[in-house]
């Protein structure tokens, strides 16, 4: 039997306020535990929230971004369970009127094909603090400092037909929210988090199959690898004449599986009510204009500048513009080196690499977006061979000065000069008359060996289109 | 409509109230005759009323996005029943 997996994400994103939706504390990461929970956040009586006006901007911001509705009138409810993490025994949150409705967001595959995934939904609500159970043997740790800190759930509908197309909203998602500057998304302290709800069902059909909820997925990778797992077990269940359950279940990374999260499951029941402690959220159209006006150039619409102002292939601009700062760092580039597909390359490339191994954020590069286009620059005005610069490059990495510090103390510059290249060629021609031989015989590509001579030689140094050149010639004669 | 035993036992339950025979008898018949209300009001018409989300016809202010707050961790602990390296501590929640 074939069968079609149907996946819907709910994507929490931390927004970058520097206070808590409900209170004036702190929200900086990091800090000794319970170092930021005040009276409001520990839920002592009397105390009320007032809305974070910041945090209201940020997730309009986000709904104007993927073009979707925005109501001028939301409404909070409060979720109702206890938990020893959530103080208040309740989470302010938005059920009926959320603050963003409707709107939609185009992913974009690896092979290069796009696709529109609808957004049900995005509301704000608070964070719930910490649990750590380790550190006792029967006793839970609580540290509150996350609790209050403003969410913004976004709800995609069921559009998603396997874990590479999850992949791919997440990135998407993340990039645009970067782009906002609403969240940091570091998904490694939890600034975005997803819950996936995955079904299967007969290929062809229109019913929803029995969805499980996978929790708190916190890597793109977890969530490739998590949703692939339960899609599998939903299958084998299935065939072997089992029922999917409807169940919250936690990704387990080291064992690779999913597992139910509780034993004794009652049915989610959250008593959701308007919370009478704060009165409706209104805003007015000039105000979702103005902050329209602010908003930065979206990926895309960057994507496609990318291609048509730098005549970037589709697939460079993707991959430079996925990134805010990196689409920022290489417009510094090739703006002063004059050179968009050199400087695609090697941002792409070389830089990339040493960003990845050593897992530095492009803003912390230690090769400035001003010193990588001198040495571009050198390449291109044949001071160095494309296979200097990177010796160059590296030690740039290494800290060693700018480029044209480190070409002149290590005597890395092109040779240009004709005579000493002549001379060269001249003498790997008389030591090799073998392949002077092959080559007249009509054997063309003993040229390769001559030319990896003569850059022996001249340690890289000797400029390769110069040594073709001439090399064409002396063999002909 | 009056509440059913079972439903009363279930939402004292979800509030982690306990209830004994006398109350849950006593809070039974008074959420019937809230259930009872409830029913009165289901049959006006109000297809084109705008729910409302609050009774005070009023809309909520904003505060500016201030860290206000200090740290005031030792006074707020003082009336844990147990706290550890500025944790609160509580009976073990998961299984």
């Amino acid at each position: 039997m074939e069968w079609e997996t149907v996946i819907g994400l709910e994507v929490h994103v931390q927004l970058a306020t520097a206070s808590k939706l409900f209170s004036g504390t702190s929200t900086e990461f990091g800090a000794e535990p319970n170092t930021q929970a005040n009276i409001y956040d520990l839920a002592m009586p009397g105390t009320l929230p007032v809305l974070n006006k910041e945090a209201l901007k940020m997730a309009v911001k986000f709904g104007v971004a993927i073009g979707a509705e925005i109501s001028t009138t939301s409404v909070f409810d409060r979720k109702n369970y206890f938990y020893p993490d959530l103080p208040k025994g309740y989470q302010t949150s938005q059920l009926d009127f959320p603050i963003v409705g409707k709107g939609e967001l185009v992913i974009d595959m690896e092979d290069g094909t796009q696709k529109t995934i609808g957004v049900t939904r995005a509301h704000m609500e608070e964070d719930a603090g910490k649990s750590l159970h380790e550190d006792y043997p029967d006793k839970t740790g609580i540290d509150l400092n996350r609790a209050g800190t403003p969410l913004l759930e976004i709800v995609s509908e069921p559009d998603l037909r396997n874990a590479k197309e999850a992949v791919a909203y997440l990135k998407k998602m993340h990039s645009i929210i970067c782009y906002l500057t609403i969240s940091d998304g570091d998904m490694s302290q939890g600034s975005m988090r997803c819950d996936a709800n995955v079904s299967i069902r007969q290929k062809g059909s229109d019913e929803l199959g029995t969805r499980t909820e996978i929790k708190n997925i916190n890597s793109f990778r977890y969530v490739e690898k998590a949703i692939n797992i339960e899609v599998e077990r939903q299958i084998d269940l299935i065939e072997d004449g089992g029922r999917v359950v409807q169940e919250t279940r936690l990704y387990d990374a080291d064992k690779n599986e999913t597992r139910s999260m509780r034993s004794k499951e009652v049915a989610n029941d959250y008593r959701y009510f308007p919370e009478p402690d704060l009165l409706p959220i209104v805003i007015d159209t000039k105000y979702i204009e103005a902050i329209r006006e602010t908003l930065p150039e979206l990926p895309d619409v960057k994507c496609k500048r990318f291609c048509e102002q730098y005549g970037l292939s589709e697939y460079d601009a993707l991959v430079l513009t996925s990134d805010h700062a990196t689409a920022g760092y290489f417009e510094i580039v090739t703006a002063a080196s004059g050179d968009p597909k050199l400087s695609a390359n090697w941002v792409m490339g070389d830089l990339q690499a040493i960003l990845n191994k050593d897992e530095i954020a492009i803003n912390n590069s230690p090769v400035s977006a001003d010193a990588l286009a001198i040495l571009i620059s050198r390449i291109k005005d044949n001071t160095i061979s494309s296979k200097i610069a990177k010796t160059v490059f590296e030690a740039m990495v290494d800290g060693e000065g700018d480029a044209d510090s480190i070409i002149e103390s290590k005597g890395l510059k092109q040779v240009t000069d004709t005579g000493a290249i002549e001379a060269m060629v001249d003498e790997v021609i008389a030591n090799n008359p073998d392949q002077v031989e092959q080559y007249k015989s009509g054997k063309e590509q003993v040229i390769g060996f001559f030319v990896g001579q003569i850059m022996k030689a001249s340690q890289g140094k000797a400029n390769p289109g110069q040594v073709n050149k001439l090399l064409k010639e002396k063999l002909s004669n | 409509m009056p509440i059913e035993l079972e439903d009363l036992e279930n939402i004292a339950h979800l509030a982690r109230l306990h209830l004994s025979e006398e109350e849950k008898s006593e809070a039974a018949s008074s959420m019937s005759n809230i259930l009872k209300l409830i029913d009165q009001m289901q049959s006006v018409d109000t297809d084109n009323v705008t729910p409302l989300a609050h009774p005070l016809d009023s809309v909520q202010r904003l505060r500016d996005d201030e860290v206000t707050e200090t740290n005031k961790r030792d006074a707020l602990q003082k009336i844990a029943p147990e706290t550890d390296q500025g944790l609160f501590l509580v009976p073990k929640v998961i299984e």
